[in-house]
């Protein structure tokens, strides 16, 4: 049985089913960090005056403002892999899609040194509040950058095989990843400012 | 749409950005558990007498907050099916058209929206500050009042019908005034100052249960005997229904009532000797014995919907597709039990409205939604 929708838009919600199933699953995403933000807030606010530690103290802002720009890159490198794909060039297609990963293989890269640094100094989740919240929220973000390289991933190598087959059908696939990817993308520039600068 | 459908389609969204929060309490308990944070603990806490060695910082209210922003809109995924099963049994019953449907979809709708803002009333007494207090107290105020507007529909929807006293439509007959008291015994909870007084006694369970249980388990019955047939082809045991229908009406008043009374007479939930040995107890205490009773009779009376159940699956009266006379498609347009897979035979064209129940010259009550005039 053919499932339908898969290609073409739904009358009546003007998408295609899967677009409408990962800007559903984005919602509750944002749920999530929204309230992982919430909590942030919440904390900091309530903190006895002069006891919260801020990022600055601990946090390399360089570091940071280095993973900004790849995570970015990345994003861009995600719509040149669709576009590709919507101008029929397969081959143009792998070549950005590759970049895609890499460039999430690099933010892991300077995060993972991030991260060895803090312990290198004896820096831990417990160390107080603000590392607490901060490990909690870029350790779920990089989970999520990891997802989205599994997926990417996927669609790069066995997943692609569907483009001989469906090439529509591979390219709205293409399409939805890179939403997610986008709002993996988007959660960052809110971490950035919020951990590192403020 | 069916008036059940828009109900369920607003819980998804309610479990859908719901849930979420909750996660997030989770992952920071995780981070409290594994790594040995503090989130929801407060620097200096001290446990049987030593202080507890974390790293303090931490926020207990945080962790109510998460929770609570779950826990409220969960009731409404309790209570928003069960709107919509009654609404649908209701409708079948009476024979006639939902009194105001567009407005209690829109009251769903609203309810749904406002069930997000409305969570710290579940916190007026844990020192979060008058002001956040008196924001709750408004909105809860307010998403009393779509509630309202859905029952009063479905009240108004029974005027002038000629109702069949169905199994079904006697428990959703029983499901307005319950829910009506667990709502209305709602009000003062959700007001401030009144909830200082009357905030973890029994009159708390009792409110919640009459929401949850006479509300929401007697629409689940509704259901269950309502659609039975069309799930298996066969209709239950009128007999055995009302005979588990009235005992369980009775005693889950004589259960939930009694709790009304302990709790306005300031009885805790949580006394350890259940309240034996405090004084303002005394006057109201008696009443347990009551509802243990109440309580094993309601359990009784559940025998009989059991074995019904089992019974009516083998050996229930068999009936046509569409034993109710309802218009919508489930029955209408599809056999019942259903065929193997897929649920119609041939995909209807919705041409009407799912209330068409009655129409004036139409061949027989009901006119089903894929009917062409």
């Amino acid at each position: 049985m053919d499932i339908p929708y898969t290609v073409e838009a739904r009358p009546d919600t003007g998408v295609f089913n899967a677009k409408l199933g990962v800007w559903l699953f984005l919602a509750s995403e944002v749920m999530l960090f929204g309230a992982l933000f919430s909590s942030y807030v919440l904390l900091r606010t309530g903190a006895a005056p002069g006891t919260w530690h801020h990022g600055r103290e601990f946090l390399s802002v360089p570091l940071a403002t280095l993973n900004t720009l790849i995570l970015i890159a990345s994003s861009v490198t995600m719509v040149m892999s669709w576009a590709s794909l919507k101008l029929n060039n397969f081959k143009q297609y792998r070549v950005y899609m590759g970049l895609t990963i890499l460039a999430g293989l690099g933010f892991m890269v300077v995060k993972a040194f991030e991260y060895g640094h803090k312990f290198e100094i004896g820096l831990f989740p417990k160390s107080n509040t603000f590392l607490a919240i901060y490990f909690t929220l870029t350790g779920l973000h990089g989970l999520h950058v990891l997802g989205g390289m599994i997926v990417n991933g996927y669609f790069w190598g066995p997943g692609a095989k569907l483009w001989r087959t469906q090439p529509e059908r591979f390219t709205n696939r293409i399409e939805v990843a890179g939403l997610y990817w986008h709002f993996v993308d988007l959660v960052w520039i809110f971490l950035f400012p919020t951990l590192y600068l403020l | 749409m069916p008036f059940f459908v828009w109900a369920q389609f607003v819980t998804s969204f309610l479990l859908l950005l719901a849930f979420p929060p909750l996660e997030a309490a989770g992952v920071l308990q995780l981070m409290d558990k594994l790594a040995g944070t503090s989130f929801f603990l407060p620097s200096g806490l001290v446990v049987s007498g030593q202080q507890l060695a974390v790293a303090g910082g931490g926020s207990p209210l945080l962790w109510q907050h998460l929770f609570w922003f779950l826990a409220h809109p969960e009731v409404y995924v309790l209570i928003l099916p069960a709107f919509g099963i009654v609404a649908e049994v209701i409708a079948n019953n009476t024979r006639k058209p939902l009194w105001g449907y567009r407005l209690m979809v829109y009251a769903v709708t609203f309810l749904g929206f406002m069930s997000f803002i409305v969570w710290a009333h579940h916190m007026f007494m844990t020192g979060m500050g008058t002001v956040m207090s008196t924001f709750f107290q408004t909105t809860t105020m307010i998403i009393s009042i779509p509630s309202v507007v859905i029952l009063t529909a479905l009240v108004i929807s029974l005027w002038g019908a000629s109702i069949r006293f169905t199994v079904p439509m006697l428990f959703a007959l029983a499901f307005l005034p319950m829910f009506a008291i667990g709502g209305l015994t709602g009000l003062p909870l959700g007001l401030a100052p009144a909830d200082i007084h009357l905030h973890d006694t029994l009159y708390v369970i009792g409110h919640f249960h009459y929401v949850v249980a006479p509300g929401t388990i007697f629409a689940m019955f509704a259901g269950i005997y309502y659609w039975f047939p069309k799930i298996t082809g066969r209709k239950m045991s009128s007999l055995l229904g009302h005979i588990h229908f009235w005992p369980s009406f009775l005693f889950i008043n004589g259960i939930f009532f009694p709790m009304l009374i302990q709790g306005m007479a300031g009885v805790q939930r949580r006394l350890y000797d259940g309240g034996a040995s405090y004084s303002h107890a005394q006057g109201v205490l008696h009443w347990n014995v009551f509802m243990s009773i109440s309580a094993w009779l309601l359990g009784l009376s559940q025998i009989a919907f059991i074995i019904n159940l089992f019974w009516s699956i083998w050996k229930g009266k068999k009936v046509d597709s569409n034993p109710w006379g309802a218009t919508t498609l489930e029955w209408a347009a599809a056999p019942s039990p259903p065929v193997a897979h897929g649920n119609f035979v041939e995909v209807p064209t919705v041409v009407r409205g799912p209330y068409d129940y009655s129409l004036p010259g139409a061949a027989q009550d009901f006119t089903p939604q894929h009917q062409e005039a």
